[in-house]
């Protein structure tokens, strides 16, 4: 495949490099050429996308990366309902990311179910000269005290905690001691570890298998085991996106015994080595348990998409193809029960959206994962990265990428500037730090992390959104507006 | 299946849908190992209790639902408000992700900032490759006029010297030597977002007026007649800023906005992205030194920065984000009397225009029960509003208020009847706000846009006024400074109450008797 023909394909390339070498003009030489091996163009029939990847970002520049505690409590920890994140330090990093991520979930919040609060040891001066176990073995007390139904406790490290030498561990282990065994898990997620989320998702990992996971071992599940359990891995049920992706399962004759972790519980992550299979919508984030649960427990795991009616049909098939006949038979029956609505969907949106073009920056699996969708609407994506990927990821783009696709890893506000002025895309995917810049120079724009409030857009449900929200941004009659009629 | 292409449910739509309720409560009841309903409903009911209460202002260590940020927000606030100036935050990366993110979702509008990513090796062999580094990369890609440093909480931790860094990173050649780096230490364990402005602020007049970190002759100071302006950490810094503007204009006041962050967060969308725009200019940062007079609106945004001016001999006048007829007579007579110029007929007319409304309206308000959260400025200056319209503040709460905001909100309540019946906390959080506003419950609330919580679970209706407001549009771009910024938060507040009564009275055959088409 191409973007086009073969004649334009060059040019495309050759447009590439110009800009590419146009933006690598404006650092200093030591940074260009560090920079440089993060941009490249997508030759088909490599490997890989041909750049560097999940490695530290450059001083001075407009990252859009963030933390391994944003990793850790923002991703893979915050969104489980019933346990109680405390976030261990200064006041910011919980109060920035208080309920941001829309983290969709059912429960009594305050009483049974704390995702959308703001627990934080709030460390003042003498915290940091003093050190904070104390005052967080004492916040830990005060929580059992007011919040009495929670069923667990994390301690999501905020950048002073490793660097002032607190013991969180010992704490954590002699509260739950205290308190009878009760899950208490000390999270060493502090800022400034690794190059960007990504290391805070691995650790958020290791946390769960080494401070939930071992403590389970030998237990019996709380429910009757079936063939067909499964779990969902990856999906952060932002705007409800485990929710219109576990319908799906369910119709097929699968059972959901366990949501990672978007309206996830502590319960459903103990269940989770008596699943069958599980499958795994964000490698990126949760590709760590999904492995040792794979070695520990010889639980399978399948990558799916569920981001557009062709990847959808392709992943039913794709986990189908782990159970039984009736299974591939109920993967069938769900692709031709939700067939007339997607071509409602593509009659509906097709037309207005033909041969639009999309840049992409975003983190986790998007980059690669809604490349599908778009498609499935005639749209093509011209040029996409990763905020916090790894080779790995890059490796996996090559099957969704179309020879001549700009490729950007950790990109730079000033390159993601450059390359929007100069390939002119009709619509940019990316977050709020760059929503508006590109809004203001008159590109359309959808934010792919928290689905612009909107969603969800995983599964057929979600598909309906999805093209309902893109054709919304691209065709809005504001971008008509931009310019002044009189000059 | 609900969804359709015809008319596209949203989540809101599709999850109420009898498919996805029947998912949820077996998913609920076969894996999540529930709370009894009954346990839970327990529970509940005990936390709207004095008992419940009690225990929660028991709390020594925990906090829970906090309404402040940490200083290193209040930095990038400042900085962005000088010309072409670039914040650069030496740390950890992920801290200024959050603050770009926590802007935009309130201004709706992009937010420039930069990091020194400072990572394990930083931590352990110090910041300064990538202070040099950073402010080279920095300076070449962004072409700022000024690059301002701040720092997190790692960089503090560990003890990094901006001042040393800076000077090195110049000898390296990372900026030119007289290119403009001021600098302050901003931790976050220390103070509030309203602590960070004003480090940044200070420590940008100590760079201009004291001989730019040992490089320049100090200035000397020639006073000229103008006045200063400084603003504060404040939401609606678009639309008061302008005000302001506006009426020392009208006055025929020479002035200088600094900080003046009003356009950089307010850009047109025409085409252009503009990383910078407007702000206070390099010039007038240096020359407002020979001022006569500075005034704070935000006597608590302004701790350090209003003495550090008056040393300088200035006269210095602080105000806490006043609202209101009064507190804009009070803040119109202060800069008349330091300038001499005398309040034009202009703005005495709509002074009278805001009295009037107030007369038309203020049935509605006199006597209803309030509570307020916010900054320690913001709490003042609207329970000041509030009990000039008739209504009493009840509870006012704020996060990062301390003792001497305690002490002057205190006796501002008692000077007036309508004060009589309301409690100050300082240092509390939402958490606390929750139990009062069922042990002690009022009318309405007014805060920012985490107050939803709140109104959810205690019933109270939410007027959104503070910082951040994420949930509601465009807000920030009216004043609320000035008589006509007072005309905005009276018709908030009215908006609010009679969309309350209209939703009380709204049940065709009950209530409907008193659905009243004028009011």
């Amino acid at each position: 495949m191409s973007l086009a023909t073969a004649e334009k394909l060059e040019d495309i390339k050759a447009r590439n490099k110009e800009v590419i070498a146009e933006v690598l003009e404006a650092y200093p030489d030591k940074f260009a050429k560090r920079r440089s091996k993060h941009i490249g163009t997508f030759e088909e029939g490599k490997p890989d996308c041909g750049v560097k990847s999940n490695i530290k970002s450059i001083p001075g520049v407009m990252t859009i990366r963030g933390c391994a505690y944003a990793g850790s409590k923002g991703v893979v920890w915050g969104p489980i309902k019933d346990m109680i994140h405390i976030s261990h330090g200064p006041v910011g990093c919980g109060q920035y990311s208080w309920a941001a991520r829309r983290n969709y979930y059912i429960g009594t919040t305050g009483v049974d179910t704390f995702v959308t609060m703001q627990f934080t040891s709030d460390f003042q001066e003498k915290d940091i000269v003093f050190g904070g176990d104390k005052k967080l073995a004492k916040i830990m007390d005060e929580i059992q005290e007011l919040f009495p139904l929670n069923k667990g406790i994390t301690v999501q490290s905020e950048c002073p905690i490793g660097l002032i030498g607190d013991d969180i561990e010992a704490v954590s282990k002699a509260k739950s001691k205290e308190y009878g065994g009760k899950t208490i898990v000390p999270v060493r997620c502090e800022g400034f570890r690794g190059v960007s989320q990504s290391l805070g998702h691995h650790i958020a990992n290791d946390a769960i298998r080494d401070w939930v996971f071992d403590k389970q071992d030998g237990k019996a599940a709380r429910f009757e085991q079936t063939p067909y359990d499964v779990a969902i891995i990856g999906d952060y049920n932002i705007g409800g996106d485990a929710w219109s992706s576990r319908i799906l399962l369910e119709e097929m004759g699968l059972r959901v015994i366990a949501q990672w972790s978007g309206d996830g519980s502590i319960a459903e992550l103990e269940a989770t080595p008596k699943a069958k299979l599980n499958v795994l919508h964000c490698y990126r984030s949760m590709n760590y348990i999904s492995r040792h649960m794979e070695e520990k427990f010889g639980i399978p795991w399948v990558e799916y998409n569920f981001f557009g009616p062709s990847k959808i049909a392709e992943s039913l098939r794709r986990i189908a193809g782990h159970f039984d006949d009736k299974i591939k038979e109920g993967a069938e029956r769900v692709i031709a029960k939700y067939q007339p609505l997607m071509d409602a969907v593509i009659a509906k949106y097709r037309a207005r959206l033909e041969g639009k073009k999309v840049m992409l920056f975003v983190g986790g699996l998007r980059p690669r994962h809604v490349i599908g969708a778009y498609e499935d609407l005639g749209m093509e994506v011209v040029g996409t990265g990763y905020e916090f990927g790894h080779n790995d990821d890059y490796q996996r783009t090559t099957h969704y990428v179309k020879d001549g696709t700009l490729i950007y890893d950790d990109v730079t506000g000033y390159e993601f500037e450059k390359f929007v002025e100069k390939i002119q895309p009709d619509l940019v995917g990316s977050g709020i730090k760059e929503k508006y810049v590109f809004q203001k120079m008159g590109v359309p724009f959808r934010q792919m992390h928290s689905w612009d409030y909107s969603g969800p857009y995983h599964g057929y449900d979600g598909f309906a959104i999805f093209a309902r929200d893109m054709d919304m941004a691209i065709n809005a009659p504001v971008w008509k507006l931009a310019k002044t009629p009189w000059n | 299946m609900s969804q359709n292409a015809e008319n596209v449910l949203d989540h809101f739509e599709l999850f109420r849908q009898p498919e996805y309720k029947k998912m949820l409560e077996d998913k609920k009841k076969n894996f999540e190992n529930p709370v009894a309903e009954a346990e839970l409903e327990r529970v509940r009911e005990w936390t709207k209790t004095p008992e419940y209460q009690e225990k929660n202002f028991a709390r020594e260590a925990l906090t829970v639902n906090p309404a402040k940020a940490c200083q290193p927000l209040g930095a990038v606030f400042a900085a962005v408000g000088f010309e072409s100036t670039l914040p650069f935050v030496h740390g950890s990366q992920g801290c200024v992700a959050y603050y770009r993110s926590h802007f935009s979702r309130h201004f709706k509008e992009p937010s420039s900032c930069v990091s020194s990513s400072m990572t394990e090796d930083a931590a352990v062999f110090g910041g300064l490759n990538n202070m040099i580094d950073g402010l080279a990369n920095s300076y070449s890609l962004y072409k700022p006029k000024m690059i301002s440093v701040s720092t997190t909480c790692m960089a503090e931790v560990i003890g990094d010297d901006l001042n040393a860094f800076i000077k090195n990173a110049k000898e390296k050649g990372s900026v030119p030597a007289d290119f403009d780096v001021p600098f302050a230490h901003t931790p976050a364990f220390v103070g509030s977002h309203i602590t960070g402005y004003d480090n940044v602020m200070k420590g940008i007049f100590e760079h201009f007026w004291d001989g730019k970190a040992g490089t320049a002759p100090k200035l000397e100071r020639q006073p000229n007649g103008k006045i200063n302006f400084i603003g504060g950490f404040d939401g609606y810094t678009v639309g008061n800023l302008r005000e302001v503007k506006r009426i020392l204009d009208l006055m025929g006041v020479e002035h200088t906005i600094l900080g003046d962050n009003s356009d950089v967060w307010d850009t047109p969308a025409d085409g252009e992205f503009r990383m910078y725009d407007g702000g206070t200019t390099l010039e007038e940062a240096a020359n407002s030194l020979h001022a006569i007079a500075t005034i704070s609106m935000q006597e608590y945004c302004t701790e350090k920065t209003l003495p550090y001016i008056k040393s300088k001999g200035h006269e210095v006048a602080a105000f806490n984000h006043p609202v209101g007829v009064e507190a804009t007579d009070k803040f119109l007579m202060e800069v008349s009397r330091l300038t001499g110029k005398p309040i034009p007929a202009a703005l005495a007319k709509e002074r009278g225009r805001l009295v009037d409304a107030i007369a038309d309206s203020s049935a509605h308000i006199h006597g209803k029960k309030f509570a307020i959260y916010g900054d320690p400025d913001l709490c003042y200056g609207l329970a000041g509003f509030l009990m000039e319209l008739g209504a009493e503040p009840v509870h006012v709460l704020a996060t990062n208020g301390g003792k001497a905001w305690e002490e002057k909100m205190k006796a501002l309540l008692a000077s007036s009847p309508f004060g009589k019946n309301c409690h100050v906390y300082p240092g509390k959080d939402l958490w606390h706000m929750r139990s009062l506003l069922f042990t002690e419950p009022v009318d309405f609330l007014i805060g920012n846009t985490y107050g939803k919580y709140l109104e959810r679970d205690t019933g109270t209706p939410l007027i959104r006024i503070g910082f951040p407001v994420f949930d509601r549009h465009h807000h920030h771009r009216y004043p609320v400074w000035g008589y006509q910024g007072g005309m905005n938060v009276l018709v908030w507040i009215l908006d609010k109450i009679f969309d309350e009564i209209d939703r009380n009275t709204n049940v065709p055959a009950k209530t409907d008797f008193s659905f009243d088409i004028i009011r």
